[in-house]
């Protein structure tokens, strides 16, 4: 499903963000990706969702090279994704329901089915009655919660989470992992990166961990912790 | 099919939601628009009346010839025969000093004065229709004839009309001028109120790119209200243009009936109102267009 193969990534003034990297995630996995901040965890996920490309080495996501897509192919490709953002970009001009409905508007989707798919997506992270609420005033958790509804309500393929839980105590972030659980459950594929290593401690599941941009665990085995 | 035509609806709703929830900036955004555009609509407008009046005063050019006081009947038919023979001369008709009078005394209303005096004051005239030339041919012939004896001036009707369009050819190309450079301001308007939309939505635009909006769907909002600005921009000149033309139709109605005339000015025509609102349109959707292709890549999702 995702498969990087000897990708380094440097930014212009030659900070070099991930070296020789090669792993690949199976279709239905879910992964952890932790290191230390500035590892290039973020640097990661959006080799994948094409918001950086690499300089060289091939970033694979069904099978296609997303590294050398046109800019004219970017926007189906993301639309197969579902990107939690570090800093949620969620728009504060407009409530909760409206927010949450910007994917569909932009695949083109009909009212009706819109409406219904934006409600399922909140009633799953427990937003449903908070629809007409502008995020403003949503905790930090709710927000988390909304941008996740956002990255589901497509029903992409793929799901990528930066940092989820990074400013959320103990509590909201296991609310947060048994989220992510679910959808684990029902097929999808998930990546997702934190610092914070005590979310993982009763999970076992496969962890990618980074350092200064180089793969620390084996890239294949299963971390039981 | 009837999926995109209602996302275009739903687009055309959130442009014009955009103009009008900006209520006193969209609407002087628009008054300017109409201000800009009147100004060239409404000469070109003034230009077209005063064509038409041109065309229908200098439609056929004659040559009024005024004998002498002193003319004898003989005198007149000599004339008269001279006129017949000359080769340059399609048609003449004689206007007794009399008859010249009556006709004074009818169409001016100028009885009582006409009526208190001594002598008639007019003398016998020619009316002559010249066979078609150009200006400077009948100017010849008005010259010829006015050598001829017993006549005492010899006028071109219509010399005035030439000047007069003369002029108009000169004025129309001064309102050209004027479109093009208000045209080219209207643009410029569009392409600054784009511009800081699209600064204002900056984050909405990133978010769109991330989640997998195409170009296509993020211009398109900012293409339409170019438009729709533009067209609204249109009407707003239609109105002033039109109210204007009411409040210059009122005086020149008293202004006409002081010279027995019917003259007014005639409204813009179905076909130029409807050039107006497209070509408004058009600019404004091309000022929303040059501004989405120079800002709209800057926005680059980070």
């Amino acid at each position: 499903m995702i498969k990087f193969n000897q990708v380094n990534k440097r930014y212009p003034g030659g900070y070099q963000a991930l070296k020789n990297l090669s792993f690949s995630i199976a279709e239905g996995e879910m992964v952890f990706l932790t290191g230390h901040s500035g590892a290039g965890k973020s640097t990661l996920l959006k080799l994948i969702a094409a918001i950086e490309r690499p300089n060289s080495g091939s970033v694979l996501v069904n099978s296609q090279n997303v590294g050398v897509l046109k800019e004219r192919a970017l926007p189906y490709l993301r639309r197969n994704l579902g990107i939690i953002f570090q800093d949620h970009k969620l728009l504060f001009d407009r409530n909760v329901f409206d927010n949450v409905l910007l994917p569909l508007q932009i695949c083109g989707f009909d009212h009706r089915e819109s409406a219904k798919r934006v409600r399922a997506a909140l009633d799953k992270v427990g937003l449903l009655k908070r629809e007409k609420s502008h995020p403003i005033a949503l905790s930090g958790g709710e927000q988390q919660r909304l941008c996740i509804a956002r990255a589901i309500v497509n029903r992409p393929s793929i799901l990528l989470a930066d940092e989820p839980t990074g400013n959320l105590d103990a509590a909201y972030a296991q609310e947060i992992m048994a989220i992510f659980e679910s959808f684990h459950q029902v097929g999808a594929t998930l990546l997702i990166s934190t610092h914070d290593t005590s979310v993982l401690q009763d999970t076992r599941v496969r962890t990618l961990n980074l350092k200064n941009g180089e793969l620390q665990s084996a890239p294949t085995g299963s971390v039981p912790v | 099919m009837k999926h995109a035509l209602t996302q275009h609806l739903l687009v055309l709703r959130t442009a014009l939601r955009r103009i009008f929830s900006s209520r006193l900036g969209g609407f002087f955004n628009i008054l300017v628009i109409g201000i800009a555009l009147s100004l060239p609509a409404g000469m070109y407008l003034l230009l077209q009346n005063a064509q038409g009046l041109v065309a229908q005063l200098s439609g056929t050019p004659q040559i009024s010839l005024f004998l002498s006081l002193d003319a004898k009947p003989d005198d007149v038919d000599k004339l008269r025969r001279q006129l017949f023979q000359h080769p340059a001369i399609a048609r003449i008709e004689f206007v007794a000093r009399a008859d010249a009078l009556a006709q004074l005394k009818q169409s001016t209303g100028l009885a009582d004065v006409i009526g208190g005096l001594q002598q008639n004051p007019l003398p016998d005239a020619f009316v002559i229709d010249p066979k078609p030339g150009e200006a400077q041919a009948l100017e010849a012939l008005r010259n010829e004839l006015a050598k001829l004896p017993k006549v005492e001036q010899a006028q071109l009707d219509s010399a005035w009309a030439y000047k007069l369009e003369a002029m108009l050819k000169f004025a129309r190309i001064v309102v050209l001028i004027l479109a093009g450079l208000l045209s080219i301001a209207l643009v410029a308007i569009t392409f600054n109120t784009i511009r800081l939309q699209i600064l204002t939505q900056s984050s909405e635009i990133e978010v769109s790119k991330l989640i997998g909006a195409t170009n296509g769907f993020i211009r398109r909002p900012f293409l339409y209200f170019g438009a729709m600005q533009g067209l609204l921009g249109g009407i707003m000149a239609w109105f002033i243009i039109t109210f204007s033309l009411l409040l210059l139709n009122y005086q020149l109605k008293a202004l006409a009936q002081l010279y027995a005339s019917q003259f007014v000015l005639n409204p813009l025509s179905w076909g130029d109102s409807l050039s107006l609102l497209l070509f408004s349109m058009y600019l404004g959707w091309l000022g929303a267009w040059l501004s989405v292709a120079r800002h709209l890549s800057q926005i680059e999702p980070r």
